[in-house]
């Protein structure tokens, strides 16, 4: 029986409530294996502005390249305690930040390994439908062959590295539209 | 590898990102159509949350201050299931609403109604292995809003969805049976007409509890999977 989808709507603005019980900002209890990194992701509206009310979600495989989930069936350890899954809310300035482990690379359907890299998504008020995106590591071996990237128009991708500053944070700014609009995913 | 694939949504079941009468979307949406993915592990495994601890009365949001909150009691029930009508087993729902008088226990939520002490207006649940769901809560109020001259959202209530993968990941509201203000709320006509009906609750009768508390049901359509394993 074929049943029509629930359809999609904004988070709106006024989200404390339930979902901050299930905020985790910090994926990776002490004991967890990998490079542990901190992630700063802005939020910007279509003129550049901050968007202090959003709701950034993340999801990666842990440091051997596996995911935390039943269809990933592949021999490869899972760490206790990390899932894998963060969110948080973006501040006054717009800024929503994890601290994690890197995740290890995974494989692509037709072959081949992608670059490491966080799954996103973007909600907040004025946005309809949940955004998709990717957080790739600037520098980063399997850039140039990424098959996610290679889907993407050169002069586009950038807006998917993350760059590190001096204090060792990746950051990367989200931008809903405008020139320097964000690649989102039909996933 | 043979897992499954989650089917794209056909066209006209969600709104578009850009939604002029709803006046927050143009300043945040996309200009450009988003770049197809093919399903990978990235997209086909997603938070399950099976580690969260959920305390016994976060599905009921009546109970988890001192005393009662004031409004109409109200049931609000379902299942949470995919296109093809299987139960999506375990599934974290998460909900969140204003208070019977129309404000949210929000800072940032300056409508000038009472706040209701006994009201926080956020609940959580795992369906169950038919994917079933239940909340106990207040009916919420309706509140105004500054998109138009004298806006109103009608009377709903939000609810987050994990379902089994970050493809399945969604975001929702649920309104009332026949609310007179859904036809002027650009947020609810954003979603084409066709779909958009499936975000109002139907009235059930049958589960009511006798003076108790009346009941509404709300089942939930997340992406089915594809037929074929992919390569
Ligand atoms: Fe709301």
């Amino acid at each position: 029986m074929s049943r029509g989808l629930t359809p999609s709507q904004t988070v709106g603005p006024f989200y404390w409530g339930t979902l901050v019980k299930t905020c985790h900002a910090e994926l990776a209890p002490p004991g967890v294996a990998g490079e542990r990194i901190a992630l700063a992701l802005s939020l910007h509206d279509v003129e550049g502005a901050i968007v202090p009310d959003g709701v950034l979600e993340i999801w990666q495989a842990n440091s051997h390249g596996r995911y935390n989930h039943p269809d990933d069936r592949r021999n490869l350890p899972l760490d206790e305690g990390f899932e894998g899954f963060g969110r948080a809310g973006t501040d006054a300035k717009g800024v929503a930040r994890f601290a994690t482990v890197k995740p290890g690379r995974v494989p692509w359907p037709a072959g081949g390994l992608q670059a490491a890299h966080v799954n996103v998504s973007v909600f907040a008020r004025g946005v309809l439908n949940r955004l998709a995106t990717r957080l790739y590591f600037d520098g980063d071996a399997g850039l140039a062959d990424d098959p996610v990237l290679n889907l993407v128009e050169p002069a586009r991708r950038s807006t998917l590295i993350a760059r590190r500053d001096g204090d060792g944070v990746w950051h990367l700014p989200i931008h809903l539209g405008g020139p320097k609009e964000t690649v989102f995913f039909d996933v | 590898m043979n897992e499954e694939t989650y089917r794209r949504p056909s066209a006209g079941q969600h709104p578009p990102n850009r939604f002029d009468a709803y006046k927050s979307t143009p300043g945040r949406s996309p200009g450009k159509p988003a770049v197809v993915l093919p399903h990978s592990l990235s997209e086909i495994t997603g938070p399950l949350l099976q580690a969260e601890r959920l305390d016994g009365l976060e599905n009921d949001l009546t109970r988890q201050r001192m005393a009662e909150p004031l409004g109409e009691r109200i049931i609000v029930h379902g299942r949470v299931l995919d296109e093809d009508g299987r139960a999506v087993p375990n599934a974290l729902v998460e909900i969140w609403q204003c208070n019977a008088a129309g404000r949210y226990h929000h800072p940032g939520d300056q409508h000038d109604a009472p706040l209701d002490p006994n009201f926080y207006g956020g609940g959580r649940t795992r369906a169950d292995a038919e994917g079933g769901y239940r909340f106990v809560t207040i009916k919420p109020g309706a509140y105004p809003w500054k998109n138009h001259h004298n806006a109103w959202r009608p009377a709903h209530i939000h609810f987050s969805l994990f379902g089994p993968a970050f493809a399945t990941r969604q975001i929702t509201q649920m309104y009332f049976p026949n609310d007179p203000l859904l036809a002027f709320d650009p947020i609810y006509k954003s979603v084409p007409e066709g779909a958009r009906e499936r975000l109002q609750a139907a009235f059930d009768m049958d589960s009511t509890q006798p003076e108790w508390a009346l009941a509404y049901r709300f089942d939930i359509v997340l992406r089915g999977r594809n037929a074929t394993p992919m390569e």
